[in-house]
């Protein structure tokens, strides 16, 4: 299929790219493309210059601490679902990453391109609300909770670029999520996250945008267990409605995956001292 | 118009495209190499699988200019008539195939899958076909293929380095 016509350009640092975004509001940040080149297809956007982000190295690479994980914005799904050092520090995170779309999305997509571009349907979004993460820009730094601002918008700026996310170590976490069979979009997704100091519980998919369950999280800090889940039910009202799943039908998958993204925390062996 | 540079099947290749132009254009069209075919042109059916840098990608899902100074292996570059490659004789010798379009990606994706360690079960490898759709085989005899190969001679799916 033929793309609307567009310039390219490929700048070497973060300063280039600002510069060539600045300077024309027509012009839109690429990175690794599986998003935006299949919407060009559909000329649901028209930009004038894409300015590739791949040469940057401000926006690469992966640092682990004792208690945090930085990854770059222009990070590969594949990397975060490999690199040894994450997977030991945040399996769940790994899992969730092994499981976008699939192995050759994976060896292109980004986390700094999904979670810019907020898909109700993306995964990285609700592992960055449900672990907390913070996302570090070209301008500032944002909480999760800031971040995610409705259907397909973020509290990014025009011409603001994120340069990497860092994540808390959480104490244990987990992350099921149920895909649509045809198009491996999530219909409804949760991540749940002990962080030693409370619960976090992000839904995706089920909603026009990734959101915490407060009630899930207020059960789960108390005891983390399924004995607190007793009873649960996620309120349909505002969930998505499309030929794939009816708000009741999501609601009702919603309870479903937090108690399977709990047993994946529970199966996770927490970080305990000894 | 760009000039856009990459080694395809260990050839230099240059052509003058335009920034639109998709990598799986610019190896069917400039390059003359038909192997890779177009299915979906929706980043589903995996039909355009080639490698790039020794990796699984989607060539209808890339531009042809982000892949500047790229290394690219295409089917053409796997094996040969009288020279397959064993991936490909595998896919003869298990019935793997019967029209014969989903195959260049399949086999692009069967070595991809070899390389990476994750040909160890027949569940494994059909989640790593995710991204491949086969219309006529039912997909048993691309699963065997990929086990034998596996299992067999799992080397000749090494990457480069």
């Amino acid at each position: 299929m033929t793309l609307p016509a567009f310039d390219y350009r490929r700048p070497a640092t973060l300063s280039e790219a600002l510069a060539i975004l600045a300077d024309d509001p027509q012009a839109r940040a690429f990175a690794g493309g599986q998003t935006l080149l299949p919407t060009l297809k559909q000329r649901l956007a028209r930009p004038s210059v894409l300015v590739d982000l791949q040469d940057i190295p401000d926006l690469r690479g992966v640092k682990v601490t004792d208690t945090t994980v930085e990854i770059g914005a222009m990070t590969r799904h594949f990397i975060t679902e490999t690199d040894p050092a994450i997977r030991a520090a945040i399996p769940a995170l790994s899992h969730l990453a092994s499981g976008i779309a699939h192995p050759q999305v994976r060896h292109l997509g980004t986390m700094g391109g999904s979670v810019a571009n907020n898909d109700p349907a993306a995964d990285y979004p609700a592992a960055i609300l449900g672990l907390n993460a913070t996302i570090r820009t070209t301008r500032r730094e944002i909480a999760a909770d800031d971040f995610f601002t409705g259907l397909f918008s973020t509290a990014l700026e025009p011409g603001e670029l994120i340069v990497s996310f860092r994540f808390p170590i959480p104490r244990r976490a987990g992350y099921h999520k149920f895909p649509n069979e045809a198009s491996g979009h999530v219909t409804v997704g949760a991540f749940v996250v002990d962080t030693g100091a409370g619960v976090r519980v992000a839904v995706n998919g089920a909603g026009p945008c990734v959101f915490r369950q407060t009630d899930a999280e207020a059960r789960l800090s108390a005891e983390f267990s399924h004995a607190a889940l007793e009873g649960f039910t996620q309120d349909p009202k505002g969930l998505n409605n499309d030929l794939h799943a009816t708000p009741a039908y999501r609601a009702q998958l919603v309870a479903v995956a937090i108690g399977r993204a709990l047993d994946m925390a529970l199966a996770a062996q927490p970080e305990t001292t000894p | 118009m760009i000039q856009v540079s990459m080694t395809v099947n260990g050839i230099q290749e240059s052509h003058a495209v335009s920034p639109r132009t998709l990598l799986v254009n610019y190896l069917r069209d400039h390059c003359g190499l038909t192997g890779s075919n177009i299915g979906c042109d929706t980043t589903q059916c995996g039909c355009c699988t080639i490698h790039m840098d020794g990796r699984a990608v989607k060539s209808c899902t890339m531009l042809a200019v982000q892949a500047e100074g790229a290394d690219i292996i295409t089917i053409e570059g796997l094996g040969r008539p009288g020279a397959l490659h064993p991936l490909q004789a595998a896919f003869r010798k298990h019935h793997a195939l019967q029209c014969g379009y989903c195959t260049s990606g399949m086999i692009m994706q069967g070595v991809d899958i070899i390389r990476r360690g994750r040909a160890g079960s027949e569940a494994q490898i059909r989640h790593e076909l995710e991204g491949n759709i086969c219309r006529c085989t039912g997909y048993q005899g691309i699963v065997d293929a990929i086990s034998e190969v596996a299992q067999e001679a799992p080397e000749s799916c090494a990457g480069p380095k």
